[in-house]
C-alpha cells in the first residue's frame, strides 16, 4: 500500500495525471450522469440532456423512495443476501476446517471436487437446476435462490478459509486437545473466534455476490413478492421505459446500498477478491 | 515378515512386543472415529454442493440425449441428435465465435489497460487512493443494474454517449450502438470494460505489491530503465497474477449472461447473444430443454477443457506463489 516500497519516485509528469483525470471521468460520468438527470423530468431530459437541471425536480426520488416496492425489493435483497453469507459461511467453515487440520483418506479428492466448482459457469446449472427446485416446489420460495447461491458460493469461501485456518500454529490445537477440547469444541472457541478477520473477509464477498446476482432470482421468482433488487431494475425499466428521468432516478437508488457498503467494507472486498484469485 | 509377532519376538530384547490384536483393534477404531470426525465436518457443505452443484450438472449431461420439454421424466431419446444440430445451428456457432471474440478483445485491450493502470496507480501519484477506489467501484454493482444503465447512455440519439460525440463534433463515430449488428459487440464490451478492468487493475496492484523493492532499486542502480525494469521485473514476477487474471476474465467471457440480457436480450438479430442466452431462449422461452441442456453439457466442456488444460499447462507452476494475504490488507 505504501509508495515506500513500491517505485519511491513520485509521478510528476503531466501526461500521466492527464490519463488519470480522463479515465476517472470516463468511470464517473455515468453515474453523475444517471443521477443528474433523475433530477430533470423526462420532458427537460431530451431538450436539455446534459448540462444541470434548469430546475430540480426531486419527485422522481422522493416517489420512489415512498413507494412500497422499492422498499420490498431493498428487504427482499437483504434477507436473501444475509441468509446466503450465514449458510454459506457457516458450512464452509465446517469443511475448511476439515480440510485444513485433519489429514484423511479422500481428503484431496474432495477438495478437488470443491475447487472444480470454481471453474464452472453457474449458467451450465441453472436449467437443471430450475427442473429441480421447481419439484423440490422451491420456485417463488426465497429458499430457491438462497440455497443454491450459498452452494455455488461454498468452492470460493472454503478455499479462503482453509487458507487461513491452516496458518494457525498446530502447537494451539495440541494444547486445547490437553486441556479437554474435542474437534467441535475446538474449532468453535478457539479457531472460529481467531478467524474473525478471514470470515468477515468471505462473508462481504458472499454479501456482494449475492446482492448482484441476477440469473437466479430471474429464474426462480415469477410472482414479485420476492423480487431482489436487479430484477425490480430490469422491470421497472420495462415498465416505465420512455419515462427516462424515472428510470434514472431508480438506477441510481438501486446502485446506492451496494456503493454505500463498497464504502465501507472495501478493504474486506478487494482482500477477500486477490486472495480468492491468488488461492485459487 | 509372516506375521508381526513372530517378527517383533525374533528382533530382540529392545523391540517392543506388543500383542497383536487388541492395540490394532484400537488404533483402527480411532483410524475410523478419526475418519468419520473429518468427513463429518464436510457432510453439510458436501450435501449442499452434491445435491445443488453436482447433481444438475449430471442431469443436464443425461437430459442433453433427450427431446424433452421439461415435464416428466426425458423419455424420448434421441442419442447424440441434440449436439449435432448444435453445432449446424448458425446461432451457437456464432455464439462460440463471439466469445473468442470477447476473450480476444479482452487479452488484446482490457488487461492490457488494467495492467497499465495498476503501474499508474502503484507509483507514488496524487489521488492514487480516490483512483483506485473509483476505478474499482463498477465492479461491486450489479450487471443488471450496470446493463439498464449503459443501454440509456448508449441510446440511439437520446443517450449520452451521442450527445457527447455531437458536442464534440465525432457524430459520425455515434450511431446505433446496441441496436447497430455490426457495433453491438464493441459496444458490449466498452462497457464490460467500464464494469471489470478494475477488478483486475486491483489483482495486478496486489502482484505489484509483492515485488520486493530492492529489486527495483538494484535495477535502478545498474542503470536500468523504467521500460527495461518493466520488461525484466515487473513482468516476470507478475506473471502468477496474470494467469490467474486471464483465467477469470475467459471463464466470465463463457459464462456472459446478465449484462446482455438486460440490454440487449440477444439482438439485434442475434448478434449479441451469448451461450447463456441462447441457452436460456431454448429452455425457459421455447421449451427445448432437451436441446438446451445439450447447450450447458458444451459450455460446461468447454469450461472444464480449458481449466484443466490451463491447470496443466499455465498454472501449475504458481498455484503455491499467491500474491497476498486473506486478511484485506494486502491491496
Amino acid at each position: 500500500m505504501n509508495g515506500r516500497r513500491t517505485s519511491g519516485t513520485s509521478v510528476r509528469s503531466l501526461p500521466l495525471h492527464l490519463v488519470l483525470v480522463v479515465v476517472g471521468a470516463l468511470m464517473a460520468v455515468p453515474v453523475l450522469y444517471a443521477a443528474l438527470s433523475g433530477f430533470k423530468s423526462t420532458d427537460e431530459l431530451s431538450a436539455n440532456p446534459v448540462g444541470l437541471p434548469r430546475s430540480w425536480v426531486t419527485s422522481n426520488y422522493t416517489d420512489i423512495l415512498r413507494s412500497g416496492s422499492f422498499w420490498r425489493l431493498v428487504g427482499n435483497s437483504t434477507l436473501i443476501a444475509v441468509a446466503t453469507t450465514v449458510l454459506v459461511v457457516a458450512v464452509s467453515a465446517l469443511a475448511a476446517f476439515s480440510f485444513a487440520r485433519f489429514a484423511f483418506r479422500g481428503r484431496e479428492v474432495l477438495f478437488t471436487v470443491f475447487t472444480m466448482g470454481l471453474m464452472f459457469p453457474f449458467a451450465v446449472a441453472a436449467l437443471p437446476l430450475f427442473l429441480l427446485l421447481r419439484s423440490m416446489n422451491l420456485l417463488d420460495n426465497p429458499l430457491g435462490v438462497i440455497l443454491p447461491q450459498a452452494a455455488f458460493g461454498l468452492p470460493m469461501t472454503i478455499i479462503i478459509l482453509r487458507g487461513f485456518f491452516r496458518e494457525i500454529p498446530g502447537e494451539l490445537e495440541e494444547a486445547a486437545t490437553l486441556d479437554g477440547c474435542g474437534p467441535f469444541a475446538f474449532f468453535w472457541r478457539i479457531l472460529l473466534p481467531m478467524a474473525r478477520p478471514a470470515l468477515g473477509t468471505v462473508s462481504v464477498l458472499a454479501v456482494v455476490t449475492s446482492w448482484n446476482n441476477f440469473f437466479l432470482p430471474l429464474l426462480v421468482f415469477n410472482d414479485s413478492t420476492w423480487w431482489t433488487i436487479p430484477v425490480g431494475v430490469q422491470q421497472f425499466q420495462g415498465q416505465y421505459a420512455t419515462d427516462y428521468a424515472r428510470v434514472f432516478a431508480y438506477l441510481v437508488l438501486a446502485m446506492v446500498p451496494a456503493l454505500a457498503f463498497y464504502s465501507v467494507a472495501e478493504r474486506q472486498l478487494v482482500g477477500g477478491l486477490t486472495a480468492g484469485a491468488t488461492k485459487g | 515378515m509372516t506375521s508381526t509377532y513372530l517378527s517383533d519376538t525374533r528382533s530382540g530384547p529392545d523391540a517392543q512386543v506388543r500383542p497383536p490384536t487388541r492395540p490394532d483393534r484400537a488404533r483402527t477404531r480411532r483410524r475410523v472415529l478419526h475418519w468419520l470426525t473429518a468427513v463429518g465436518f464436510q457432510l453439510p457443505a458436501l450435501a449442499l454442493f452434491g445435491v445443488l452443484v453436482l447433481l444438475p450438472i449430471l442431469f443436464a449431461l443425461y437430459a442433453s440425449f433427450f427431446r424433452w420439454g421439461g415435464f416428466g421424466m426425458p423419455s424420448d431419446y434421441t442419442g447424440t441428435d441434440n449436439f449435432t444440430r448444435l453445432f449446424q445451428d448458425d446461432v451457437f456457432l456464432g455464439d462460440l465465435w463471439r466469445c473468442l471474440l470477447l476473450v480476444g478483445l479482452s487479452l488484446a485491450l482490457q488487461l492490457p489497460f488494467a495492467l497499465a493502470m495498476a503501474v499508474l496507480l502503484n507509483q507514488r501519484i496524487r489521488g492514487r487512493a480516490v483512483y483506485r477506489m473509483l476505478f474499482f467501484a463498477p465492479y461491486v454493482l450489479s450487471e443488471a443494474i450496470t446493463g439498464v444503465l449503459f443501454g440509456m447512455i448508449f441510446a440511439p440519439d437520446q443517450g449520452l454517449a451521442d450527445h457527447v460525440l455531437g458536442a464534440i463534433g465525432l457524430d459520425g463515430l455515434g450511431g446505433e450502438w446496441f441496436s447497430d449488428p455490426s457495433t453491438v459487440m464493441a459496444t458490449l464490451f466498452l462497457v464490460m470494460t467500464w464494469k471489470y478492468f478494475g477488478f483486475h487493475m486491483m489483482l495486478y496492484l496486489a502482484g505489484l505489491q509483492s515485488i520486493p523493492a530492492e529489486l527495483t532499486e538494484a535495477a535502478i542502480v545498474d542503470g536500468a530503465g523504467s521500460w527495461q525494469r518493466f520488461r525484466h521485473i515487473t513482468l516476470p514476477l507478475l506473471a502468477p497474477t496474470l494467469r490467474i487474471s486471464v483465467f477469470l476474465s475467459v471463464i466470465g467471457s463463457i459464462q456472459l449472461f446478465d449484462l446482455v440480457w438486460v440490454v440487449t436480450a440477444g439482438g439485434p438479430d442475434h448478434h449479441s447473444e451469448t451461450m447463456a442466452v441462447t441457452m436460456f431462449q431454448y429452455g425457459f422461452k421455447r421449451y427445448q430443454v432437451g436441446y438446451a441442456s445439450a447447450i450447458s453439457v458444451v459450455m460446461f466442456a468447454i469450461s472444464l477443457v480449458f481449466a484443466l488444460a490451463y491447470q496443466r499447462f499455465v498454472l501449475r507452476r504458481d498455484l503455491a506463489g499467491a500474491t497476498t494475504n486473506m486478511r484485506g490488507d494486502g491491496a
